[in-house]
């Protein structure tokens, strides 16, 4: 019981830690791009295009769309059963819930499809 | 049988909540809308990156009043989730977790941080 409650992966612990270096990594994305596309008013296609051709900036996106992903993840996992449990919408809420998992879960990896094709179509 | 004498939950709809609970659901929902707003998001960087034709196509487009609300809308649910989830770092860190005071506290300057910056994105957008 005790090395259980201690295990680190698929524990509460996990969750909470991938919850915040997402965060941190999200954040810096978000301040990067406002600022980017603020002092850049004019940007034309040729510059931007660079910017995003480049391997450091491919990365940058591509790890960002992987946290906000597992962030939302873990996020809608919170909310789920938080919400949709059987005491307060009934019987069929474990049914409702795991549908409504299962179709994340294929938008996730619509997403994840998307951006690759998106980044790497150079 | 001690067990069912026990309250279930308490009933949140007949409370008076505090800020803090304010702060907390619109995070909630504000992470909701945004796992739906990265189509959008990704839509956006899809036409910005496709050829030359299609980033004018989507400059133009960005100038639609209705395009202009959509993105508007995504924007607005993206910085008031990071400032509320920044609260949340800073809480891990100890910073004014100490008592309700503090927290209800936190929860008003989120508010504010929130506001101001959707005030910028809304000039930004708009103007």
């Amino acid at each position: 019981m005790i090395d259980k409650a201690v295990r680190f992966y698929h524990s509460g612990l996990f969750d909470w830690f991938v919850q915040r270096a997402t965060a941190l990594l999200m954040t810096a994305y978000l301040i990067f791009m406002l600022i980017y596309l603020f002092i850049n008013p004019d940007l034309s296609y040729g510059q931007w295009e660079a910017l995003n051709k480049s391997l450091g900036m491919r990365a940058f996106t591509f790890l960002t769309m992987i946290a906000m992903l597992s962030h939302a993840w873990i996020g809608n996992w919170c909310v789920l059963t938080d919400y949709v449990t059987e005491r307060l919408i009934g019987p069929k809420a474990n049914f409702i819930r795991n549908s409504i998992r299962f179709g994340m879960a294929i938008l996730t990896f619509a997403y994840i499809a998307w951006a690759i094709n998106i980044l790497w179509r150079f | 049988m001690a067990e069912k004498k026990r309250p279930v939950n308490l009933d949140i709809g007949t409370l008076r909540l505090p800020i803090t609970a304010y702060v907390s659901i619109l995070h909630r929902v504000s992470g909701v809308v945004i796992f739906f707003a990265l189509a959008i998001l990704l839509w956006m960087l899809d036409k910005s990156l496709s050829s030359q034709q299609s980033f004018d196509s989507l400059k133009e487009m960005l100038g639609h009043p209705f395009v202009q609300i959509v993105v508007w809308g995504s924007l607005v649910a993206l910085l008031y989730h990071a400032v509320a989830g920044v609260r949340h770092l800073l809480m891990d860190l100890g910073v004014g977790e100490e008592s309700f005071q503090a927290g209800r506290m936190s929860a008003w300057i989120a508010v504010g941080v929130a506001l101001a910056s959707i005030a910028v994105i809304t000039l930004w957008i708009f103007v």
